[in-house]
């Protein structure tokens, strides 16, 4: 499959390095080329310099042919606005929107957009720790 | 009018002060607890800490019952989202945001944001109506209708001084709405007007058609 990653923080390294090893077609995208540095040597996918809120760096990116768009950076309206942008402007298969806001990824999911809010699943999964 | 405004920087100040000033209620959202402070300090308690873009803070200042909802942040994503969340949460009738890149400007609107406003398009619309040379300039463009109000000037060499108004090879849909002779007053044509060098044309169009009023009138 190929899927587009957008931030290369720790989540989208990872992300990109463990699909690379499934022998996926990776491209991983982000506006600090330092970021790269977290990616590990065997990585044999893409990594490029881009805005991913930015429809021109989408295209060299490749979203066109992309089968999932996936947004990992920190900033949760940059990837809101960029999971807009993969899904209703280059009409990707499959789109993953990370949301820390739980709220606001309640309203997303509700707008058609496949959220993960990693506040309301971490917190899900030590209250059952806690509670046994 | 009940008016929230996120984003106190430079552009939400003195916007907050214009709106104030024509008698709205208007409140500011601003994350910057400093910002925030120097509002309140200077115009009273018109300014509310907390986060545009999070729909609680947007519920506890009342955004159910706003008539306008205005995102002027630097930021184009955080002005999406705050216009999405007045917009799909609590129904503002009419949310506008600010661009920072005017590409931006046809996927607000296919996202719902009534309004986008791009300082660099008004710019680039000053610079064309600046240039006095330029045959026809846009004035302003009705985006709601689709269309655009221009101002065109018959120069002496333009095939078109002289001839009549129903003689003219005019696009669909397009008129002619007002000619400000050189001298004289101004006059709504007819089919009967003949057109003359130094007159100013002021004229609706469509925005797609604007190119071929622009042949029409003579204009390159």
């Amino acid at each position: 499959m190929k899927i587009l990653i957008m931030g290369c923080g720790r989540v989208g390294a990872r992300l990109a390095s463990l699909l690379d090893e499934d022998g996926h077609e990776v491209t991983i995208l982000d506006n600090d080329t330092y970021s790269f540095r977290r990616l590990p040597p065997s990585f044999s996918g893409t990594a490029l310099f881009g805005n991913g809120t930015d429809e021109e760096a989408l295209k060299k990116a490749g979203i066109e042919d992309a089968d999932i768009f996936v947004a990992v950076t920190q900033g949760d309206n940059r990837n809101v606005m960029a999971c807009q942008v993969a899904k209703h402007i280059f009409k990707v298969p499959r789109v993953v929107c990370r949301i820390y806001d739980p709220l606001r990824a309640e309203m997303y999911s509700a707008l058609g957009l496949e959220t993960i809010s990693p506040t309301k699943v971490f917190a899900q999964l030590r209250r059952e720790k806690i509670e046994g | 009018m009940y008016i929230i405004v996120v984003g106190g920087g430079r552009l939400g100040y003195y916007l907050l002060k214009a709106l104030l000033n024509e008698g709205h209620e208007v409140l500011v959202l601003e994350k910057d607890a400093r910002i925030c402070k120097t509002i309140t300090d200077e115009l009273g308690s018109v300014c509310f800490r907390g986060d545009g873009c999070e729909a609680a803070t947007l519920a506890e200042v009342g955004t159910g019952r706003a008539d306008m909802f205005i995102a002027v942040t630097g930021d184009d994503e955080d002005n999406l989202v705050a216009c999405q969340v007045a917009k799909h949460k609590h129904n503002v009738p009419r949310t506008i945001a600010r661009l920072r890149n005017p590409k931006n400007a046809a996927l607000f609107k296919k996202l719902g944001v009534d309004v986008t406003v791009s300082a660099t398009d008004i710019i680039l619309e000053a610079i064309e109506r600046e240039v006095p040379t330029h045959p026809v300039t846009q004035l302003m463009s009705l985006e709601e209708k689709g269309l655009v109000i221009v101002d065109v000037k018959i120069s002496a060499a333009s095939p078109m001084a002289g001839k009549l108004v129903k003689d003219l090879d005019m696009p669909k849909d397009s008129k002619l709405a007002i000619i400000i002779p050189a001298e004289g007053s101004a006059q709504v044509p007819t089919a009967q007007t003949v057109l003359q060098a130094g007159d100013q044309i002021i004229a609706v169009t469509p925005e797609n058609t604007k190119e071929a009023l622009r042949n029409a009138l003579g204009g390159k």
